[in-house]
């Protein structure tokens, strides 16, 4: 009791340290309100402390510190990711939108509107998802101050609509041009009934980056998301995805994440119409004591003969460490749910750590669900064969690295979108010999 | 072409020898099978010549056109020419058969000062070679060995043995698993790749598939050593009589 009163008062002061001097940006009645309750829901949990379940593994002291550590700007040599492709490119540069580097937010079937403006209108269609999904917590359980404080107080970010099939992506381009920079964006995405649309998202952000996408898909619609963090050692980012979907839908999300002292991705996945599929997946590679990359997934079955899958794949050398806390809720009357979770790591040594909870809670009855992690090393066997045809040690090391990479690069769709990625994983390997 | 002598070889884990004074010398253009019953230290030898770690050398040399090949790197050796047709070829998810093959191809041709293969180059090579081993597209495309059947894992041996034109061939059990067909396309497989320049030593068990690789020398191994070396008459003594006798009088 004592230990726990100790907690609830570290956690209060933390937060209003954090809190102080911050302000909730102004808006129509529905965006404050929507602000104001999710203040009060952290003020209420607390901002995250070590001693929290699910922060056991990730330290989040300097994501919740009052002032962003610093992180130096980092010379990218390899060009931005999918440079090649024709999208819609919204650039926030250390969280601050730039409409000259921008494209026109006029699209064929898009609506896009900064949050920043969409929050002044009385009316928008935001309102049915801005902190809704964030606050409706599926798994109760689990409280997300991150969130919720993002909620409370991101000033811009992006609303998208999508009310038809579109072909050209959107891409979120996140610069990092300041040091000291903390930034903070909330984006809302709609996608209609039967609706389609790409979301990439690439670049580090910030020395510092909260950014919470709240995402709900519509009957029979679809939602791709490819996102390539940016490379930027020093950087540190809270992101979470939320997500909703209707019958028939499909929301398919892949992350690579290179780099950076501290990274944890948050999916948050509810499938609430029946035959409704969410494919989750990432790659992360870490190098040096200093890397910290966590994955933490919660994907709920509410609905009959829907699938879910998370395929995460982490390659650790140098004392890189990583963490994967996955969770499959089958809800009472979610029949004939398909579940899998893989979550692996490749140790490059022994000084690598890899951190895994996963868990399956289930109250249905017809239901296949399957879930795994593993970390191990390079198979010397494979390794030896490989050298055994001349092929040189380091090559060997990188195409066997990449092959236990390419089960979760495989989630990608798009071939161009791949091979981009796989690309930027090969000289990432290749720059380590 | 391949000298091997006086080589003594135990495991690096435990003080187990299993190699005991092995001699044995491979000329160019030549056959040489080695048979010799189950534990006697084929692959064994094998492996200690391609370089697997797991084994040190206490005695003896071997040598590849006179340069000492047991301080080389796996790597170095197949660069040399040194090849080694698996008894248990290795799966490897995730790598597709072809980039194997084009990897590999490439970094010996590099480690040579040789020019790299284009792709086109290479994947006009490839299907040929392929082809005449009645190696589906399909297989080429596939992880390397994954799912593949214990006669299309040895196949797909002599098709690297084919693309990497290695001038010392060694084929541990390369007939075990095969089917009647797939051994004759085995056999013309390693039948097309002999010249007067490429050495074999072909480990096997039976005569079968000496009758169509046709072997100059065969050597008796047993209990880390070469027992008996004769002609290819020595193998069909062993296809009828069993080791028995030759065991007895080596002793
Ligand atoms: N890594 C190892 N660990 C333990 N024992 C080993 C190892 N490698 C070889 N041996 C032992 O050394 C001996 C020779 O093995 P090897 O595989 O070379 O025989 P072989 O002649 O190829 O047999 P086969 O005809 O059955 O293929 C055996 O007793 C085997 O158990
Ligand atoms: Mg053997």
């Amino acid at each position: 009791m004592v230990a726990r009163a100790a907690l609830a008062k570290a956690k209060a002061d933390l937060t209003a340290d954090r809190l102080d001097g911050l302000t909730s940006p102004d808006g129509a009645a529905w965006a404050q309100r929507a602000r104001s309750e999710a203040l009060a829901r952290l003020t209420d949990m607390g901002l995250p402390h070590r001693r929290d379940e699910y922060w056991k593994y990730t330290d989040p002291s300097s994501l919740v510190a009052p002032v962003a550590p610093k992180a130096a700007l980092f010379d990218n040599d390899e060009g931005p990711a999918f440079d090649g492709v024709d999208r819609i490119k919204i650039v926030f540069v250390d969280g601050v939108f730039d409409a000259e580097s921008s494209s026109d937010l006029q699209a064929e079937g898009l609506e896009i509107e900064r949050l920043s403006e969409a929050t002044q209108r009385d009316i928008h269609w935001a309102k049915e998802l801005f902190g809704v999904l964030e606050a409706r917590n599926a798994q109760g359980a689990v409280p997300r101050p991150m969130s919720a404080m993002n909620t409370a107080f991101a000033e811009d970010g992006v609303c998208i609509r999508a009310f038809a099939k579109v072909e050209k992506p959107v891409n979120l381009i996140y610069l990092h041009k300041s040091e000291a920079s903390d930034a903070i964006l909330h984006h809302c995405v709609k996608v209609e009934a039967g609706a389609e649309v790409t979301l990439l998202e690439t670049g580090p952000a910030a020395a510092r980056f909260s950014k919470v996408m709240e995402v709900d898909v519509g009957d029979h619609g679809a939602f791709h998301h490819v996102r390539a963090q940016g490379r930027d050692h020093e950087r540190r980012a809270y992101t979470a995805q939320y997500g909703r979907l209707g019958e028939g839908s499909t929301y398919k999300s892949f992350t690579l994440t290179a780099n950076g002292v501290l990274t944890r991705n948050e999916t948050i996945i509810e499938l609430t119409g029946d035959d409704a599929v969410t494919h989750v997946a990432g790659a992360a590679v870490g190098d040096g004591k200093d890397f910290h990359h966590d994955d933490t997934v919660f994907i709920t079955h509410d609905a009959v003969g829907c699938e879910s899958r998370q395929v995460f794949k982490k390659v650790l050398r140098n004392g890189a460490v990583g963490v994967f806390q996955g969770k499959i809720l089958v809800q009472p009357g979610a029949q004939k749910t398909d579940g899998y979770q893989i979550s692996q790591s490749l140790l490059l040594d022994d000084d690598s750590q890899f951190l895994a909870k996963p868990e399956l809670e289930i109250y249905a009855d017809d239901v296949a669900c399957s879930h795994g992690s593993t970390s191990g090393a390079i198979s010397e066997e494979a390794l030896f064969y490989l050298k055994s045809r001349g092929v040189p040690h380091h090559e060997a090391t990188n195409l066997l690295t990449l092959a236990f990479l390419a089960e979760a690069l495989d989630e990608i769709e798009n071939q161009t979108y791949a091979v981009d990625l796989h690309e930027r994983l090969a000289n990432w390997l290749n720059r380590r010999n | 072409m391949l000298e091997i002598k006086n080589l003594h070889v135990k495991l690096e884990e435990e003080d187990k020898q299993i190699l005991k004074g092995v001699d044995l010398t491979v000329e160019a253009g030549k056959v040489h099978a080695i048979m010799g019953p189950n534990g006697s230290g084929k692959s064994t030898l094998s492996y200690v010549l391609s370089g697997k770690d797991g084994y040190e050398v206490t005695d003896g040399a071997a040598t590849l056109g006179g340069e000492d090949i047991l301080e080389m790197e796996p790597e170095e050796r197949a660069a040399a020419g040194l090849f080694l047709a698996f008894q248990y070829p290795v799966e490897i998810p995730g790598v597709g058969n072809m980039t194997f093959l084009r990897t590999a191809v490439n970094a010996q041709r590099k480690a040579r000062g040789e020019e790299e293969l284009s792709a086109a180059d290479f994947l006009k090579v490839v299907r040929e070679k392929a082809k005449t081993l009645k190696i589906d597209a399909e297989m080429l495309k596939r992880p390397v060995n994954v799912g593949f059947s214990g006669g299309e894992k040895k196949r797909n041996e002599i098709l690297q043995m084919a693309m990497l034109e290695p001038k010392m061939c060694i084929l541990d059990e390369t007939d075990s698993g095969l089917d009647v067909d797939a051994m004759k396309l085995v056999a013309e497989g390693v039948n097309a790749l002999r010249d007067e320049g490429r050495g074999f030593l072909v480990i096997t068990h039976y005569q079968r598939l000496l009758d169509h690789i046709k072997p100059d020398v065969v050597h008796i191994m047993s209990n880390g050593r070469i027992i008996k070396t004769g002609g290819p008459e020595l193998a069909l003594e062993v296809e009828h009589n069993g080791y028995g006798d030759l065991l007895s009088e080596a002793v």
